[in-house]
């Protein structure tokens, strides 16, 4: 343990976003009586993430530069039959570089929502959200025990749903915001069963100790079946983060949770919360790798959500919607990645993807500012001469999203497609194709949606329905004809500072990520079983051959095909498009209907669960516990009592009667019961 | 002729029938159902008399105190209700006294 990590400067990295949360929160809404005004609100948010942001690129520093390290239990909240409940810190290779990713593009959203939401009123709540959200996000990436993950983790859901539902006055963001939580419920009920599990068979919550135990439980069995226990362990883990991480088939939210402003679709559903359920997946590698079948597993659920959600980009026409399948079809990268035991290629692909993802997102909200809130990318169009520096953010963005050679997205990518092309478990051949495939498709979207965007015809005002849809209406009405501006600095400045690691970061890090130790103690692999990382580094020979290299790939030539064929139908001949559309119609229709998985959900799981619920309601409820059980004693005994009451006729003689009879009974019965008992015998 | 304890508890009984059927048959009057169930009383402690004098123990005697003293308290209790009732009823005619009828 290093001297350069103290307990109370880690402590202050999630304190100082809270800190700025509540007072935003308490003070700064009609809750607390408005004390605080927007200026303030926005400062003391944006200080407290920068204490953020600057402790934690010190903690980096000495992490990878000294090699420091940390891992100490902070607080005892309580034990419980021997199990500790506690919170602590755990850093290291892995934990810096999420905390780094996580306060910078908190920082770079804080920056731009100063400018994204001047006119709303909700602006010191909508700064006090995401202050906790970081709060919550750092609690999760540093904490050392299962259960400080958890809180961290329904934390960070908790704020999304907030977020996502911010106008709780449109039916659309409240639905949005149902459902995302809904979803990632069923999510969470996977993760807290696999939490359960191992601290019943480890009893202890704390990762260390559970991963020191870990070898014990690997040959046991589910008791009952005949399932490895780990194997079960691990995709109830991975359950959860299906839910958060948005993958096949618990993605439905992500693509609705964009109701929510833009500036959390970049932080939230981007470039951090739903990486959180990679970042777990490669915090408990000791134990995924214990497990083949839940790699395979995680394997193909990846391969499935990096392919098909890809396709569903293609025919969206909400801005938003394109790079939220665009992020869905990422994320689905990075859980190949981990399927194929290259963990740290994902985190190096989240780290990579958080900021070009961020970058996409802020320029999306960039652009919707300069078209009047319209989102609709077929009446856009040539915005490039208006908008210079959203313009070449989004470029810079979308060529990074594409793995352009020497570009973040490119190491990362690349790699990960590399991993799987070594990997050697059952459903590899599929996630090869998928991944390969997925890079054509990639670059096809990103680049349709560039090119309707910044180039071609300028098409913004002739939306026959502009200014209908949207909370925006009163404040932009009289706007409607004027051509799009660009956006203040606070909305550029933050694409800038988004854009420059959205190059650079991939090519300046690739060495410590694929062949340091900066992630060596964090991510243990089993070389002999899973031999894609060793392959890895074997071909490895530095960044710039590999990006030479790159250029006689396949995934290069691929996403070159799709930007060309992009640019192709969207600029030489955009009437083709249409064409195509008619003729593949039922292609098209299923697609619109992003596969039925909505349709299915609706009215197969909602409505199959609340014809169950209205048949417990009325059979069970109503029926059984009403009718029987309780209004049925009460008829009951009064059914027996009106028969019962006739013998009570209130004359003295009857009941005397009634002594006298009992008398000779009993006499009788007594007087002759040894000679009845003697008959019996015989 | 020997007295014996069988005449005892025969005039026990005697006693005994006498009451159950004042209290079937008396269809009028409640004083006369009172009084045959202090005749009742009576016919149970003329068999406790009868045994403790045969057996020679003291206690079946006390005892007859004790349910005298007793049927007195209840004879007493039992008039105070019966001069209540009249009041309030105007009779005490057995068989128009059914309150209690379910």
């Amino acid at each position: 343990m290093s001297q350069t990590l103290s307990a109370a400067t880690l402590l202050a990295v999630p304190l100082a976003p809270l800190a700025g949360a509540l007072l935003a929160g308490i003070f700064g809404t009609t809750f607390g009586g408005n004390w605080i005004g927007r200026r303030l609100s926005h400062t003391l948010t944006i200080l407290g993430v920068l204490v953020a942001f600057v402790i934690s690129a010190m903690t980096l520093k000495s992490v990878a530069i000294d090699g420091a390290r940390f891992n100490e239990t902070l607080y005892t909240w309580m034990v419980v039959g021997g199990l500790k409940m506690e919170i602590g810190f755990l850093v290291d290779g892995l934990t810096a570089m999420m905390m780094c990713v996580v306060t910078f593009v908190s920082l770079m959203v804080h920056i731009y929502t100063i400018g994204y939401m001047e006119e709303d009123e909700g602006y010191n709540r909508f700064f006090a959200y995401i202050s906790l959200f970081t709060f919550s996000m750092l609690m999760l990436v540093m904490s050392n025990n299962m259960l400080q993950l958890f809180f961290g983790w329904e934390a960070v859901g908790l704020v999304s749903y907030l977020l996502i539902g911010f106008w709780f006055n449109k039916p659309t963001a409240i639905f949005a915001n149902m459902k995302a939580f809904l979803v990632n419920r069923v999510g969470d009920f996977g993760f807290i069963l696999g939490i359960g599990l191992l601290a019943a068979y480890t009893g202890t919550l704390n990762y260390a100790e559970v991963f020191a135990k870990s070898g014990e439980i690997a040959s046991l069995n589910l008791p009952g079946t005949d399932w490895l226990l780990i194997t079960v362990i691990c995709i109830c883990l991975f359950i959860g983060a299906m839910g958060k991480s948005a993958q096949f088939p618990l993605h439905v939210w992500l693509p609705d949770s964009m109701e929510g402003p833009t500036p959390i679709s970049a932080l939230i559903h981007a470039a951090t919360m739903v990486t959180a359920g990679i970042f777990m997946v490669a915090r408990m590698s000791p134990l995924f790798e214990l497990s083949d079948t839940a790699l395979s597993f995680i394997m193909v659920i990846g391969a499935i959500t990096a392919l098909f959600m890809g396709f569903l980009g293609i025919i969206q026409n909400d801005i938003k919607r394109v790079v939220a399948y665009s992020t869905l079809s990422q994320l689905g990268y990075m859980t190949v990645a981990l399927g194929a035991s290259a963990y740290s290629m994902a985190v190096f692909h989240l780290m990579t993807h958080a900021f070009f993802k961020a970058l996409l997102f802020l320029a999306a909200g960039s652009v919707i500012m300069g078209v009047h809130h319209n989102q609709d990318i077929r009446w856009m169009g040539g915005l490039r001469k208006y908008m210079p520096i959203t313009w070449i953010t989004a470029l810079i963005g979308s060529l990074a999203l594409i793995g352009t050679p020497l570009f973040s997205g490119f190491y990362s990518k690349d790699e990960i497609i590399e991993a799987v092309y070594f990997s050697n478990l059952p459903g590899a051949g599929f996630a090869y194709f998928a991944v390969l495939a997925g890079v054509f498709v990639t670059a096809f979207y990103s680049f349709r949606m560039y090119f309707l965007v910044f180039h071609g015809k300028e098409r913004f005002d002739q939306n026959p329905d502009a200014h209908h849809d949207g909370h925006h209406d009163d404040h932009h009405g009289h706007e409607t004809h004027h051509a799009p501006r660009e956006s203040p600095w606070v909305v550029t400045a933050p694409l800038l500072l988004l854009a420059i690691p959205s190059v650079v970061i991939g090519f300046m890090t690739i060495d410590a990520m694929l062949i340091g130790d900066f992630l060596k103690d964090a991510i243990t692999v089993n070389a002999d079983k899973h031999p894609a990382m060793t392959e890895l580094i074997k071909i490895y020979h530095g960044p710039v051959q590999m990006a030479l290299h790159g250029l006689t790939a396949p995934p290069f030539w691929l996403a070159l095909a799709g930007v060309a064929l992009a640019y192709y139908l969207y600029i030489v001949n955009p009437a083709l498009p249409a064409a195509i559309k008619r003729r593949v119609e039922p292609l098209y229709t299923l697609l619109e209907n992003k596969y039925y998985m909505d349709w299915f959900n609706e009215n197969v799981l909602a409505r199959g669960a609340r014809g169950l619920g209205i048949g417990l309601w009325k059979g069970g409820d109503e029926k059984m516990i009403d009718g029987a059980l309780v209004n049925g004693s009460w008829k009951l005994v009064g059914w027996v009592s009106s028969i019962v009451r006739k013998v009570q006729t209130g004359y003295i003689y009857h009941y005397a009667l009634a002594m006298i009879v009992g008398i000779f009974i009993l006499i009788s019965y007594f007087a002759t019961w040894p000679m009845i008992k003697e008959l019996l015998n015989k | 002729m020997m007295v014996t304890l069988g005449h005892f508890l025969t005039l026990g009984a005697i006693l005994f029938a006498l009451s159950v059927i004042g209290i079937f048959l008396n269809r009028k009057n409640l004083i006369v159902l009172l009084m045959a169930i202090e005749l009742m009383l009576l016919a149970v402690n003329m068999n406790f008399v009868a045994f403790s004098y045969y057996l020679n123990d003291m206690a079946g005697q006390i005892f007859v105190f004790f349910i005298l003293t007793v049927a007195a308290a209840e004879s007493a209790i039992g008039l105070a209700i019966l001069v209540l009732l009249f009041r309030n009823k105007s009779s005490i005619n057995v068989d128009e006294l059914n309150t209690l009828k379910g």
